[in-house]
């Protein structure tokens, strides 16, 4: 028993991550259909920037996380302007083009920061832990937490609450309609990709707390972040909440209950499993289109 | 005589003459690419014409390789002795699992079967349920981290990082001989015939203008009353099996089998070969797998970090600027030849 709750910290920390990651696809991935597998290095270049900017001031932490959301941001901006928007209706092509790119940019971060590892020191107030009940919670991993509800609600509010979510909320469900009615779709699209790809960034200044920082950092979580937006369903907000919650459970779980190279197999035949009975993730959009 | 003939003819040509005049270290690297392009015709088959985009081709490429090593490295340690690599992590019984692969008709079967049956099982579950496009490629790539952190993890079954290494012999060639490498490429070459050929056979058939109607139109396809789940996964599970019989054959090949050959990104640098050759076209696909590989080395001894970038760069382009790859440019020009010739006698074909 007190094994199973000590384990409770540690999945959730991992939905957190997973969380975070996952954020940025519900927006590129979920709300316009682009599996953007360079994603994982706009991570990397978050965490570059976190590692750039600490020694300049006691708070380098904190004012890297709005640092690192604009300079990712600004990069799948780039990257959007520059090449993704001649691939619409093409997402098979994007992934493939995407990964051009991500094997750019990681050769790029080789070549900039070496291809060791470097540490990102936790600011004195993140380290330690306090105990509830018996389990130890990492204040690190504590604070990935509430900064993966912070981006949560926030980017529900903005979907749902403010002018510029419901533009793009109406170009993602009738991207003809909404251009006849003034939108103009090509800037919200690229609008989407720079919050997107800045949660990215805001994921990658996170991950800096539980490990070292490096070239192919990002190409660790890609891969369970694009499985959370699978289970979760195509552009919810609450799937891929609840999912990132499952996979983060299920990974920390049974990697402690197995090991972890069978943990990532198991959860591979779940997810496998879960689609047979729900082939299109948890939430479903509801349309009159043939799926 | 067509185009496409001459050059399939100086193909074979090529091929059969390369063992007299290149040096055996050439040969080898030769026959590893003979190895890509038998994997590149199954990519072709699934993405080209069916529009499965497999991100997880080195996973069947992995199981015929490592059922092909497990083999080699029990008759290289005699009926009695260990694999070297199980003396090294502690283990002291041979496991359950690798008994079987001490026969020699099991192990060939396993090559052809055990990829065979992941991508049929994996393809029936998710073709099935209509998961496709972008999820059936994000599913398959997720197969192959999946496998590699597997491989990783039972270092006493598989080697671990390191994999498996050390074959001299190969059903009684000897790998160390030249005579021996040119006998394995010879064998590599004809499977890729084979390969070529049987791939060709189904495109030509009824069931390959099925497949390209699925890959068009799948709902259209099942308003006709097909089920398009079938027609994928016996796609899938052919291309699969083309990807177990090249890892196989790599194995005595190159010499080594281990999982940093196997995961996402040496699967996805198997779709690059395609992608620049054409995936549309078997061929162009054949051709582009070597071409590109052949630059890697080339670039690899060379300035090893610039292939990276020239790797990726190298993509972008094709994508943007030839989607169809290299086939697609010597399509595009040889059409605008012949509508030129014909211009003048037929133009309301050429209109039309």
């Amino acid at each position: 028993m007190g094994a199973l709750a000590n384990q409770l910290p540690i999945g959730l920390s991992i939905a957190a991550v997973l969380l975070l990651i996952a954020l940025g696809l519900t927006f590129t991935f979920g709300q316009m259909g682009v599996i953007n597998m360079a994603h994982g290095e706009f991570i990397m270049a978050g965490a570059y920037t976190a590692y750039l900017l600490q020694g300049f001031t006691s708070q380098s932490f904190l004012i890297a996380l709005p640092v690192a959301f604009v300079v990712a941001g600004l990069m799948g901006l780039l990257l959007e302007w520059s090449l993704i928007r001649r691939f619409y209706g093409r997402p098979l092509d994007t992934l493939l083009l995407t990964w051009g790119v991500s094997l750019v940019l990681q050769q790029l971060a080789r070549d900039i920061f070496g291809a060791p590892n470097v540490q990102v020191t936790a600011p004195g107030w993140l380290v330690g832990g306090v105990d509830v009940l018996g389990v130890r919670l990492p204040y690190n991993r504590m604070f990935i937490v509430v900064l993966a509800v912070l981006c949560v609600v926030g980017v529900w509010v903005y979907l749902t609450r403010l002018p510029a979510g419901r533009r793009m909320r109406a170009v993602v469900q009738n991207r003809e309609l909404a251009g006849y009615s003034g939108i103009a779709t090509g800037r919200v699209d690229r609008f989407t990709f720079l919050l997107g790809s800045g949660l990215a960034g805001v994921a990658g200044v996170a991950l800096t707390l539980v490990g070292p920082v490096g070239p192919s950092l990002g190409t660790f979580y890609i891969v369970d972040a694009f499985l959370v937006v699978v289970a979760g369903g195509l552009g919810q907000l609450r799937g891929a909440v609840l999912a990132a919650l499952a996979l983060g459970f299920l990974n920390g779980y049974l990697e402690f209950w197995t090991d972890a190279s069978l943990a990532k197999v198991l959860v591979f035949v779940v997810i496998i499993a879960f689609l047979q009975v729900r082939p299109q993730g948890m939430f479903v959009l509801k349309g009159r289109t043939l799926v | 005589m067509t185009l496409g003939r001459i050059s399939l003819v100086v193909c074979i040509v090529l091929l059969a003459l390369a063992p007299l005049t290149l040096s055996p270290f050439r040969l080898g690297l030769l026959a590893k690419y003979v190895c890509f392009a038998i994997v590149a015709v199954g990519i072709a088959l699934a993405w080209g014409q069916g529009g499965m985009l497999t991100l997880g081709q080195g996973v069947f490429f992995g199981l015929g390789g490592y059922a092909m090593a497990m083999y080699l490295k029990l008759k290289e340690a005699g009926s009695a002795g260990l694999p070297d690599f199980m003396v090294w992590s502690g283990v002291e019984e041979l496991p359950a699992l690798w008994k079987p692969f001490g026969n020699p008709v099991f192990a060939l079967a396993a090559v052809v079967l055990l990829p065979g049956l992941v991508a049929f099982l994996l393809g029936l579950l998710v073709f099935r349920q209509r998961v496709r496009g972008a999820y059936f490629a994000i599913l398959s790539q997720a197969l192959a981290a999946a496998f590699v952190i597997l491989l990783v993890g039972q270092q006493g079954l598989t080697g671990g990082t390191n994999g498996m290494t050390n074959f001299s012999q190969f059903f009684g060639l000897d790998l160390t001989d030249p005579n021996g490498q040119r006998a394995v490429y010879a064998i590599a070459a004809v499977v890729l015939g084979v390969t070529f050929l049987v791939a060709k056979l189904l495109v030509r058939s009824r069931f390959g203008r099925l497949l390209v109607a699925v890959r068009d139109g799948e709902d259209r396809v099942r308003f006709l009353g097909y089920d398009p789940a079938v027609v994928k996964t016996i796609t899938f599970t052919i291309s699969a099996v083309m990807a177990g019989l090249a890892g196989a054959l790599f194995v005595p090949i190159v010499g080594i089998i281990s999982p940093a050959l196997l995961g996402i990104v040496p699967s996805l640098e198997l779709l690059v070969g395609v992608a620049v050759g054409g995936r549309f076209v078997l061929a162009g696909a054949i051709a582009g797998a070597i071409a590109v590989n052949y630059a890697k080395t080339l670039f690899s001894e060379d300035f090893a970090e610039g292939w990276l970038y020239l790797q990726g760069g190298l993509f972008v382009l094709v994508l943007v600027f030839a989607p169809k790859g290299l086939a697609g440019i010597v399509e595009s020009v040889r059409y605008r030849l012949s509508s030129r010739k014909r211009a003048p006698s037929t133009p309301v074909e050429v209109a039309a």
